[in-house]
């Protein structure tokens, strides 16, 4: 037998005069690419997949990884990946799978879009010193609001308010499992939120009870699999959110490896230990917006009249879908965009179907306004999000809020390799590895994501400010202050969005 | 003991007057006169015994923890979806969808019951889901099933039709399902093995089996003559060489 064909994407490297023999490398890799020689650290760079864990962990600067320089000859049409996956389907007949958010070149409409500024006749606001609202609520407005003088003879709201969720500043975690990430790492995304005054979503693997505290910052999710849902489940959080599908693999269900369920996983999804957890693409009691309705009030009355949010894939129709979701009473309308990331999807899921969440935020918002119904429901967006720059694009595109998950976990070590669904991650991110879990130690951890969360939220407050506006709600929406660089008319007049320069 | 009108009710109105009466310590509600209305049970936690007269809308007992419902007639589609514990009986037939990811409790039916019936349903030690069908079933019966029983029992002798559909079990990866009489391997999904029942297994079947005969007034015996199938998954990792890695 030979080696695989497909040759290494990485070489590591150690410079064995610098090297110590101190073996951190060997217990840092996850995926074992490092064992002991005797006299020297040995390398299967084969098993290399650039998570840059041993380099951060080598006390010499001995480590490189480096690109391999004959990987395949460079070709601007036949990509590695794309040999690569040939090579390994011609030797196991099997989909090749991958993790995180499509990295193909698609255009990113993002980076061609800037946002206005003020200029002498009109003011900018100095946000260290003014007040500017980030605050955002979440859930149904009415459509129009009453007022009636109580008795103290001031003005009260007469109309009752739907249940509305109340964030501090216009951005939430994405869903991600327990199973697909660690614990640890669900717990560095809960501890964040409470402190942040956002939220987390379980995903759909269940509500682990360590988690319980955190409750009032928690989405909970039913998705197809149903894994850990009960009565208690659906009560625990702030919202329940049924997901029909992800921008990563829209019309293809989620898939957790066996690798990835041992016995806590497998409890708390009530599976048996090792098999994989599916959760098939349709949701089967759902055929149509009828029967979504169903289940979004069959949800309801179990809660008590929770808010709901329904999340779907940006795809072609993504308009006339949503203002379906709106009409069979979802509070909340989460777009995931096609770069958003996953723990495990087949890369040709992931490459190759959706839209960029630009696209579904503008039409999906058009849409709703034209029939009359924006009001009905908030739009979260979530697929790529990037930085508050592309946050304040989104919201100015039509969203109320942005969902961010790749560039949370970034602040736990994630380097964004692509390899979650081996369950080997290096950074105790992605694995169920009791001794790669044990790295990620949540209070550190939340540390620093809080830290990135109060980044973006000073961020947005420039943005607002150097806009003249002190309140995320007037950016909503609001289009005119944005520019197309670079975008053909009939893109421009899809996101609703004019040219630079007019 | 408490009875509720429910003619021309709307379900949210109906459910919410259940609810009210449970959390003031109502132990046993008879609702009549119903007809389609949803969600009746849906979310109810303790231990009340619920009879509905006429039929019982869709969802009946999504997210149940522990009430007893007794349906007199026939009843509707997603029944016990996602149900924690408790107890359905329903003495006629049952739609689509049953006992979707159900986790725990009992479904007794004393008819047939429509497609994907019991799909997703899970288990874990002691919290072992059950439904047993006195009727037929229509295709994807256990599909994706990942724990709990599923019992068909086929008693209409006259009945031409099989007892089960197509892609019975497909994708099933954990749990059991015993079906009375012979079952034709060409409509089993490729996840399935067909054993014949030991000692233990038809010591359980006789277990659950009794409860059912209570509830219908039926003869274990009669319905033990005939002998069982019993389905397994054949592997906790159906589709694991699906993929490259
Ligand atoms: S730790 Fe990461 S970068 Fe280092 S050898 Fe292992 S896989 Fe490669
Ligand atoms: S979570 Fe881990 S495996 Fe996934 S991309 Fe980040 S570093 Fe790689």
């Amino acid at each position: 037998m030979f080696k695989s064909l497909a040759p290494p994407e990485y070489l590591a490297t150690i410079d064995q005069v610098k090297c110590i023999r101190c073996k951190r490398c060997i217990q840092n890799c996850g995926w074992s690419v490092y064992s002991w020689g005797g006299d020297k650290v040995l390398i299967d760079t084969s098993k290399c997949v650039k998570c840059l864990r041993c380099y951060h962990y080598c006390p010499e600067e001995a480590i490189q990884i480096l690109d391999n320089p004959v990987k395949f000859k460079n070709n601007a049409y036949w990509g590695y990946n794309n040999i690569r996956n040939l090579k390994r389907q011609a030797e196991t007949g099997g989909i090749p799978l991958t993790g995180m958010g499509s990295d193909l070149p698609y255009p990113i409409l993002f980076d061609n879009l800037l946002i206005d500024a003020c200029q002498v006749t009109n003011p900018s606001i100095d946000p260290l010193r003014e007040p500017m609202e980030l605050r955002t609520y979440l859930g149904k407005k009415p459509a129009s609001v009453e007022f009636e003088k109580g008795k103290d003879g001031k003005l009260k709201l007469k109309t009752k308010m739907p249940p509305q969720i109340k964030i501090n500043l216009p951005l939430i975690f994405s869903p991600m499992s327990y199973g697909s990430i660690s614990l640890n790492a669900q717990k560095v995304l809960a501890i964040a939120a409470k402190e942040c005054g956002i939220l987390m979503n379980t995903g759909e693997g269940g509500l682990h009870e360590d988690l319980l505290p955190y409750r009032d910052s928690i989405i909970v999710q039913v998705a197809s699999g149903r894994f850990g849902v009960n009565p208690d489940y659906l009560n625990a959080g702030v919202a329940v959110e049924i997901k029909i599908g992800q921008g990563a693999k829209p019309g293809i269900g989620g898939h957790l490896p066996g690798e990835k369920i041992p016995l806590e996983v497998a409890r708390t999804r009530m599976i048996p230990v090792g098999t994989d957890a599916i959760s098939p693409a349709p949701q089967h009691d759902i055929y149509s917006i009828e029967d979504l309705k169903q289940l979004i009030y069959a949800i309801k009355e179990a809660t008590d009249y929770k808010p709901v949010s329904v999340k779907i894939a940006a795809v072609h129709n993504v308009a006339a879908i949503a203002s379906g979701i709106v009409r069979a009473g979802a509070d909340i309308i989460y777009l995931d965009g096609f770069r958003g990331g996953t723990g495990a999807a087949p890369s040709i899921i992931r490459d190759h179907l959706g839209i960029p969440i630009e696209h579904a935020i503008a039409a999906v918002d058009d849409r709703l306004r034209q029939e009359g119904i924006r009001n009905e429901a908030s739009i979260i967006a979530a697929g790529g999000i990037r930085s508050s720059a592309d946050a304040a694009k989104a919201i100015a595109l039509g969203a109320d809020a942005v969902a961010i998950a790749t560039a949370a976990l970034t602040t736990m070590g994630c380097t964004i390799c692509g390899k979650c669904y081996t369950g080997n991650c290096s950074w105790g991110i992605t694995t169920q590895r009791p001794e790669l879990t044990a790295r990620l130690d949540p209070e550190i951890f939340a540390e620093r994501l809080i830290n990135l969360v109060h980044a973006w939220e000073h961020e947005l407050k420039e943005i607002l400010g150097a806009l003249g506006i002190n309140a995320v709600d007037s950016l909503r929406g609001n289009r005119e202050r944005l520019r197309g660089v670079g975008l053909d008319t009939q893109t421009l007049d899809i996101l609703g969005v004019k040219p630079a320069g007019r | 003991m408490l009875q509720i009108d429910a003619k021309g009710m709307y379900y949210r109105e109906l459910n919410q007057k259940v609810r009210s009466a449970i959390a003031n310590g109502e132990k046993e509600i008879t609702l009549k006169n119903v007809n389609g209305q949803y969600y009746i049970g849906d979310g109810l936690r303790g231990n009340a015994a619920i009879t509905v007269e006429g039929v019982p809308g869709n969802d009946l007992a999504a997210f149940m923890d522990g009430p007893t419902l007794t349906i007199k007639s026939n009843a509707q589609d997603n029944i016990a979806n996602t149900m924690n514990a408790g107890k359905i009986v329903i003495h006629g037939n049952a739609g689509d969808v049953l006992g979707y990811g159900m986790r725990g409790g009992t479904l007794h039916i004393l008819g047939d019951v429509g497609y994907r019936v019991g799909i997703h349903m899970k288990g874990l030690k002691r919290q072992s889901p059950t439904i047993i069908v006195g009727g037929t079933a229509g295709d994807f019966f256990g599909e994706y099933m990942a724990g709990g029983i599923l019992i068909l029992l086929g008693l209409n002798e006259k009945d031409p039709r099989p007892i089960v559909g197509d892609y019975l079990g497909t994708g099933m990866h954990g749990g059991a399902i015993y079906i009375r009489g012979e079952v034709d391997k060409n409509l089993c999904g490729a996840e399935v093995g067909i054993l014949e029942p030991d000692e233990d297994d038809l010591k359980t079947l006789r277990q659950y089996l009794g409860d059912y005969c209570k509830d219908f007034k039926l003869d274990i015996e009669d319905i033990m003559k005939k002998g069982f199938k019993k389905l397994l998954p054949i592997s906790l990792r159906p589709y694991g060489n699906l993929y490259a890695y």
